[in-house]
C-alpha cells in the first residue's frame, strides 16, 4: 500500500541533523548564559579598533554576477541529468552513450555562444 | 497515528510554517534564508515518498544554484525602500480568502479520493532493490529520452535568454 | 529488472522536422557568432523551416496516426496541419521583421534562433500524446516566447512586457502541471491514450477529482490562449512587446494552445464533454464580451488588436465547445485563416513605424488613404476580414464555426457570437473610418522593404482567395483531420 513507507535508513541522517541543530543552539545558549554582558560603544561596533563603518552594509551589485549565477544554473541542472546516466551506463549502452552525447552537445553549442558573447569576461 | 503520518505530519506543517516565515519577513536576505530551510525540508518529504534521487537534487540545485541566484538579484534590485513600506497591499484580505476558499475546495475532494489506481511494476521494493538512481537512469534513458532530449534545448534557451536579456553588447 | 521499451533509430522519422528546426537553429546560433549581416542569418532560419516544411510535407502521406518514442509523439494529420500554420507563422514573422528590427536596434542573430526554438516547441506541443512532453513542448515555446518579448531591453515597456508574460506563465505552468498531477494520480499514466481508457475503466468520467484536474489544466491552456478570464496579460503584453514579436504570438501560442486543449480534450476526456463545455461556455462568453468591448475604448491600434485576438479566441473556442469533429476542424480552419489576417494587420502596423516614430496609434491612420493607397487598401482587406465581413477569409471563419455550433444544438451560443460580431466591426471600421474619411494630420512615412512585400501579398491574397474559394483549405482540414 501507498503511504506506508518509512526511509528508515535516513535515520543516520536524522541524528546527524538533530544534533548539528543541537550543538549550534548549545553554543548559543552555553555561551548566553555564562558570558558577562558589558556592552559600550566601541565594543559595539563591527570591527573594534579599526575604521568606523562608512554607508550602507548592501550596496547595488552589478548585473555580471546575476549573468554568473544564472549560467551556473543551467549547468548545474546538465549535470544532474549526468548522474543517473553515469550509474545506469553498464545497461544503458552504446546508446545510452550516444543520447548523452547529444545533450552535450546542444548544450555545448551554448557554452561556444556564451563564451564568444564574452559572458565569461569580467571586463 | 502511525509513524509514517507523523512523519508526514511533521513535514507538512513544517513546510507551511516556513512558507509563512519566508513570505513575511521584512529584510529580503531572511527570507532567502528561511527559504533554504524550507527547501531542506521539501528534501526530507522526498525521502519521505522513495525518491531519493530528487531529494539530492532539490538540495544540489535548489539550495545550492538557485538560492545563490535569489541572493544575487535581491542584492541587485538592492530593496532598501521596500523594507520600510508596508509588506502587505490592501488587496491581502482577497488573497487569503481565495486561499481559504482554495484549501476547502481541495481538501473536500481530495478527501474523495478512493481510487488507487493497480501499482506499476516500479514498487518501493522493486526499486529498493536496484537502487533508486540506477532505476531513475533506466527509465529516464529509454522510456522518457525524448523529454530529457526536449529539456536540453531548454536549457539551451536558458543559456541564450540570461545573455541575450543581461550581457552589455560587445560590438 | 528488465528494460523499458527500446527505442530504435525508425522512431526518430517522424521528428524529422522538429529535429530539423532544432537543427537549423543551433547553425543560426553559431552562424550569429561569425556572421555580421543579420540577413544572412534571417534567410537561413527561412531555408531551414522550407526543409522542414518539406519533411511535413513528406510525411502528410500517412494516413494511419504514428507514434514514436513509446507513444510520447504522434504524427497525425491534426499535428501536420498545425504544423503547416506553425511554418507559415514564422516564415511571414521573419519576412515582416526584417527592417523592423533594424530600426529598433535589436537586430541580434538570436532573434531568428528563438523564433526557430519557440516553433520547434509549438510542433512538439501539437504532437505531444503523452502530458510530459506535452510540457515540455510548452515550456520551450513559452521561454522563448518570454525573452523574444523582451529582446529590445532598451525600451522599458519591452521589459515590462516580458517581465508580466514570464509571471502569468510560469504561473500558468503551475497550474498545467497541478492539473498533470492530479491526472496522473487517479489514473497511474500521463499518456493521453492510456489516460481516456483508465477513465473508462476506473469509472472516473465525472468524478469531481479529475473535473478539478480538467479544471487546471484549462486554466492553463486558457493562459496560453488569452481566454478571460485569464486574458490580463494579452493587451500589456502586446502592446510592449515588438511588434513583429507581437504578430508572432497572436498567432503561434494561440495555435498551439488549441492544438493541445483539441488533443487533450477530445483525445483523453472525451467522455467527459459534458463537464469541460460547461467550464468553456462562459469562459467563451466572457472572452467575447471582454474581447468585443474593451476594444472599442483603445487608441493604441496594438492594444486594440490584443483585445481583438483575444476577441477571435473566443469565436475559435467555440468550435471545441462542441465537442465533435466537425467542431474541431470548424476551429482548425478559422486558426488557418487567422494567421493571415491578423499577420497583415500587423505587417501594417510596423510599416508606419519609422525612426523617431512609433506609429501604434489609431489617429496615425488618418488619411493614409490620401498618401498610401495601396496599404490602405491592404488595411482594408485585413480589417474587413478582421470583422468578418465577407467576402474575405474571416467571414468563411466565422460562418464554418457558427455552422458548426448550431449544427451541435448550442443555437443561443451562436446567436451570441453574432452579437458580440457586430459590436466588433465598430472597432475594425473605425480604423477604416480613419484611414478613408478623415483628413491626415501630419504625413505618413512607410518603411518598405522587399521581404515586407512578400508578407504583404501573400496575407492579403490568402485573405481573399480563401474568402473567394475556401473550399481548398476547408478541404486540407478534412483530409488533415479524417485522413
Amino acid at each position: 500500500m501507498p503511504g506506508t513507507y518509512i526511509p528508515s535508513e535516513y535515520l543516520p541522517v536524522a541524528i546527524i541533523f538533530l544534533f548539528a541543530a543541537l550543538i549550534g543552539l548549545g553554543a548559543l545558549v552555553a555561551g548566553l548564559l555564562v558570558r558577562p554582558r558589558r556592552p559600550y560603544v566601541q565594543k559595539l561596533y563591527p570591527y573594534e579598533s579599526g575604521n568606523p563603518p562608512v554607508g550602507e552594509p548592501r550596496y547595488k551589485f552589478s548585473v555580471k554576477f546575476y549573468i554568473i549565477a544564472m549560467l551556473f544554473v543551467v549547468f548545474d541542472v546538465e549535470a544532474v541529468f549526468l548522474y543517473p546516466w553515469a550509474v545506469a551506463y553498464d545497461k544503458l549502452g552504446i546508446f545510452g552513450f550516444v543520447e548523452m552525447m547529444l545533450f552535450i552537445f546542444i548544450l555545448l553549442i551554448g557554452y561556444i555562444y556564451v563564451w564568444k558573447k564574452g559572458a565569461f569576461n569580467w571586463e | 497515528m502511525t509513524a509514517p503520518q507523523l512523519f508526514f505530519a511533521y513535514f507538512a506543517v513544517m513546510i507551511t510554517v516556513l512558507s509563512l516565515l519566508m513570505i513575511t519577513r521584512r529584510n529580503p536576505v531572511h527570507g532567502v534564508l528561511w527559504m533554504l530551510v524550507l527547501f531542506v525540508h521539501i528534501a526530507g518529504l522526498y525521502i519521505f515518498l522513495n525518491a531519493e534521487f530528487l531529494a539530492a537534487i532539490q538540495i544540489i540545485v535548489y539550495a545550492g544554484a538557485i538560492l545563490v541566484l535569489f541572493l544575487f538579484v535581491i542584492m541587485l534590485l538592492n530593496l532598501k525602500k521596500e523594507e520600510t513600506v508596508k509588506k502587505f497591499q490592501k488587496h491581502w484580505l482577497v488573497g487569503v480568502g481565495t486561499g481559504i476558499i482554495f484549501a476547502v475546495f481541495s481538501v473536500s475532494i481530495v478527501r474523495k479520493i478512493e481510487v488507487f489506481p493497480q501499482l506499476g511494476k516500479y514498487t518501493i521494493e522493486a526499486v529498493k532493490a536496484e537502487g533508486n538512481i540506477m532505476t531513475v537512469g533506466k527509465v529516464l534513458y529509454t522510456k522518457y529520452l525524448l523529454p530529457f532530449e526536449i529539456a536540453s534545448v531548454i536549457l539551451l534557451v536558458a543559456i541564450i535568454g540570461a545573455v541575450v536579456l543581461a550581457k552589455k553588447r560587445i560590438e | 529488472m528488465e528494460m523499458e521499451t527500446t527505442i530504435s533509430l525508425l522512431d526518430i522519422r517522424p521528428l524529422v522536422p522538429e529535429l530539423t528546426m532544432i537543427c537549423v537553429g543551433l547553425i543560426v546560433i553559431l552562424l550569429d557568432l561569425i556572421v555580421r549581416k543579420k540577413e544572412v542569418v534571417a534567410i537561413v532560419g527561412i531555408a531551414g523551416t522550407l526543409v522542414a516544411l518539406y519533411g511535413t510535407y513528406k510525411l502528410y502521406g500517412f494516413y494511419e496516426p504514428q507514434s514514436a518514442f513509446s507513444g510520447m509523439f504522434v504524427l497525425d494529420g491534426y499535428s501536420n496541419f498545425f504544423k503547416l500554420i506553425f511554418y507559415l507563422n514564422i516564415i511571414l514573422t521573419i519576412c515582416i521583421s526584417f527592417k523592423y528590427m533594424a530600426i529598433e536596434k535589436a537586430s541580434f542573430g538570436e532573434y531568428y534562433a528563438l523564433l526557430m526554438f519557440a516553433t520547434t516547441g509549438m510542433m512538439i506541443m501539437a504532437s505531444a500524446a503523452d502530458l510530459i512532453v506535452l510540457y515540455l513542448g510548452l515550456e520551450l515555446m513559452a521561454l522563448s516566447t518570454y525573452i523574444l518579448a523582451g529582446i529590445t531591453r532598451k525600451r522599458q515597456r519591452s521589459n515590462e512586457a516580458a517581465l508580466k508574460y514570464f509571471f502569468l506563465g510560469a504561473f500558468s505552468s503551475a497550474f498545467l502541471l497541478y492539473g498533470i498531477s492530479l491526472t496522473y494520480g487517479l489514473t497511474g499514466t500521463t499518456n493521453l491514450r492510456e489516460i481516456a481508457s483508465a477513465l473508462q475503466t476506473l469509472d472516473l468520467n465525472g468524478s469531481p477529482i479529475m473535473y478539478l484536474g480538467l479544471i487546471f489544466m484549462i486554466v492553463a491552456f486558457g493562459f496560453k490562449i488569452a481566454l478571460a478570464p485569464f486574458h490580463m496579460w494579452a493587451p500589456d503584453v502586446y502592446e510592449g512587446a515588438p511588434t513583429s514579436i507581437t504578430a508572432f504570438m497572436s498567432v503561434g501560442p494561440k495555435a498551439a494552445g488549441f492544438a493541445v486543449l483539441g488533443r487533450v480534450l477530445f483525445g483523453a476526456f472525451a467522455g467527459m464533454q459534458v463537464q469541460w463545455a460547461s467550464i468553456l461556455i462562459p469562459m467563451a462568453v466572457l472572452t467575447m464580451a471582454v474581447g468585443s468591448i474593451i476594444a472599442l475604448a483603445q487608441t493604441n491600434i496594438k492594444r486594440m488588436l490584443a483585445y481583438s485576438s483575444i476577441a477571435h479566441a473566443g469565436y475559435m473556442l467555440l468550435g471545441v465547445i462542441t465537442g465533435t469533429t466537425g467542431g474541431l476542424m470548424s476551429t482548425v480552419n478559422y486558426l488557418a485563416i487567422y494567421l493571415f489576417m491578423n499577420i497583415g494587420a500587423f505587417a501594417i502596423v510596423i510599416m508606419l513605424r519609422r525612426e523617431g516614430f512609433q506609429g501604434e496609434n489609431i489617429e496615425d491612420y488618418m488619411g493614409l488613404s490620401k498618401s498610401h493607397p495601396l496599404a490602405s487598401a491592404l488595411m482594408l482587406i485585413f480589417m474587413f476580414s478582421l470583422a468578418g465581413i465577407p467576402p474575405t477569409a474571416g467571414f468563411i471563419g466565422k460562418f464554418y464555426v457558427f455552422m458548426e455550433v448550431i449544427k451541435a444544438g448550442y443555437v443561443y451560443l451562436a446567436i451570441i457570437a453574432v452579437a458580440f460580431s457586430a459590436i466588433s466591426a465598430f472597432f475594425y471600421l473605425r480604423v477604416v473610418m480613419y484611414i478613408y474619411m478623415k483628413d491626415p494630420k501630419e504625413e505618413v512615412v512607410l518603411t518598405r522593404s522587399p521581404s515586407m512585400s512578400i508578407a504583404l501579398a501573400v496575407t492579403a491574397m490568402m485573405v481573399l482567395i480563401l474568402g473567394i474559394f475556401p473550399s481548398f483549405l476547408l478541404n486540407l482540414v478534412r483530409y488533415s483531420i479524417l485522413g
